[in-house]
């Protein structure tokens, strides 16, 4: 197997991992509390301003606006981890299906692991201090890095079909193997 | 891995009543159920339950700006009923198909897993099963609520949604027993790999996933540069002036609601699109590795492979149109749906074919 097969797929099933045990400790300690606030305070705005207290009542909508936006991105985080360390595990199947040199196809690994773990990072920093630009910064960087190395990925798998190359670049062997044929 | 797959035949890697043939039938299934019951949800209750959601936050207004307090928690104890009934069924639909994405994915690793094949078998029909269980269980929580539960606040349906829940961690924590096996053994594979042929129906599906999926991540990207810290600022807005409108009295709370659900179904359009893109996108790539196991003419199998890129990129498109189209795009979106769905199925029957060829005659013809 090779270094960036391997770094794909070790990289997504501790992507994997990370992000479910987040998801599980969010699930047990923090999601009812905050699903609780945010529900409580939405109808305490309007409670209050049925009572004529307009001011509590922007309070608590200002209330409402914090928990969810803090909300929004803890959930965002979960589904973020797993989704790309999902997809980490399947380019590390497919990844031999990429046309490029080994040391290209490792640098395009190390780009799409760091940036998958960078970019949920960056999200829930924001929640941290929201006035930091460096949370912001790291969740661009992250996004953009996995982004550019997507983008290799498809150039990657285009030129296999444009160029006629077989898997990892070069097994012909593989590449007349038809459905059914026997060698 | 290569040179192995390389002398590997779809027959040998697809034994009858192996765990991979149960995962890769059985996680097709999930999927075509999963994205089917999500159709039939888009189509007859997601825009009930919107207008049914924003007449009763309308009601909560009216109820303010009379100052009935009580009147306006129970109103909001109704929205809740009404954001159970679709989160459940939002949840539902996703935790299905994404089950099937995990057994399609357990699959591609059984080659991975180093335990015995009874004990393979044995897992990937408890996968299947727990996959089938948790949106069953996950779909009933809002209609069984806790009658006859023996619990404070967990009705039946939550305890069966959890019982599922626990047997796929269990399934997957075995698998990566397995894996943690095969990597302690020095790397050696339990069976043989997926064929690594590359069809044109493969290269696709694989080319065509990923720039589906890197769509998707551009896409993200524009909506939480351009649109999402706009989008709450002007949630906590409209909902002042919601309040604001109601404790006056002197109405303009219909406007303010209008504004309120335009602005949540703007949002949830914009996200819709993203993530579905995303998933078909996936999708796309996990389809390209059963390729060899579709037992149909080329023109059939390249025929549903185009029916499914096509599907995964109308349905997102016109998801996100319905802004701006109405009804009129979400119809569309619907068919787009469709059309991967009938894609899946396609599959799934070539799939069944080639079993029930190599079954009878022991070699694929």
């Amino acid at each position: 197997m090779s270094r960036a097969r391997k770094l794909l797929l070790i990289g997504g099933f501790a992507l994997a991992a990370l992000g479910m045990l987040y998801g599980l400790y969010y699930a047990l300690f923090v999601e009812h509390q905050t699903l609780d606030q945010m529900g409580g305070s939405l109808a305490q705005a309007f409670v209050q301003a049925a009572e004529r207290r307009q001011v509590e009542a922007s309070s608590s909508v200002d209330n409402y606006a914090a928990t969810k936006y803090a909300y929004v991105r803890q959930v965002d985080i979960h589904s973020h981890w797993i989704g790309l360390a999902m997809l980490l595990i399947v380019l590390g199947v497919a990844f031999d299906f990429v046309v490029f040199g080994e040391r290209a196809r490792v640098w395009i690994a190390m780009a799409l692991v760091a940036g998958s773990f960078l970019f949920p990072l960056g999200v829930i920093l924001q929640t941290v201090s929201r006035n930091t630009a460096f949370a912001s910064a790291l969740a661009i960087f992250g996004s953009a890095t996995v982004t550019i190395a997507l983008a290799a990925v498809v150039w990657g798998f285009w030129r296999t079909s444009s160029e006629g190359r077989g898997v990892g670049g070069a097994s012909p062997r593989v590449s007349a193997y038809r459905f059914g044929e026997r060698e | 891995m290569s040179t192995l797959a390389a002398q590997t035949r779809p027959a040998e890697t697809f034994a009858p009543m192996s765990a991979r043939r149960l995962l890769i039938f059985g996680g097709i299934a999930l999927i075509a159920g999963g994205m089917l019951f999500g159709d039939i949800f888009a189509v007859f209750v997601l825009h009930q339950n919107g207008g049914q959601t924003g007449q009763a936050l309308l009601a909560a207004c009216e109820a303010a700006s009379t100052g009935n307090s009580i009147a306006v928690k129970e109103i909001f104890q109704r929205i809740g009923g009404l954001l159970e009934d679709r989160g459940t069924k939002v949840d539902a639909h996703v935790h299905m198909a994404d089950a099937g994405y995990l057994a399609l994915l357990l699959a591609l690793a059984q080659p991975y897993v180093v335990l015995p094949p009874s004990r393979k078998k044995l897992l990937a029909g408890l996968f299947v099963t727990g996959g089938l269980l948790l949106p069953v269980g996950i779909f009933l929580i809002h209609y069984v609520g806790l009658a006859y539960s023996p619990f404070a606040v967990i009705g039946w349906a939550s305890v069966l949604a959890d019982t599922a829940g626990a047997l796929l961690i269990v399934v997957l924590i075995a698998e990566c027993y397995g894996i943690v096996k095969f990597v302690l053994q020095g790397g050696k594979v339990s069976e043989l790999a997926l064929p690594a042929d590359r069809t044109w129906e493969r290269r696709a599906l694989m080319s065509g996933g990923a720039a589906l999926i890197l769509a998707g991540f551009l896409y993200g990207a524009w909506y939480a540069g351009i649109d999402l810290y706009r989008h709450e600022a002007r949630e906590a807005q409209i909902l002042k002036s919601m309040l604001n409108a109601a404790s006056a009295g002197g109405g303009g709370t219909v406007v303010e609601v209008a504004n309120y659900g335009a602005l949540a179904a703007g949002r949830a359009v914009k996200i819709a699109a993203h993530s579905h893109i995303i998933e078909f996108g996936l999708l796309a790539m996990l389809l390209s590795f059963v390729q060899p196991y579709v037992y149909l003419s080329e023109h059939w199998r390249r025929r549903w492979v185009a029916v499914l890129l096509i599907g995964s990129v109308i349905l997102p498109v016109f998801v996100l149109l319905e802004l701006n189209l109405g009804l009129v795009a979400g119809g569309i979106a619907d068919v787009g749906g469709l059309l991967v769905v009938i894609a899946l199925i396609g599959m799934l029957v070539g799939i069944l074919r080639y079993s029930g060829q190599i079954d009878t005659t022991g070699v694929a013809a």
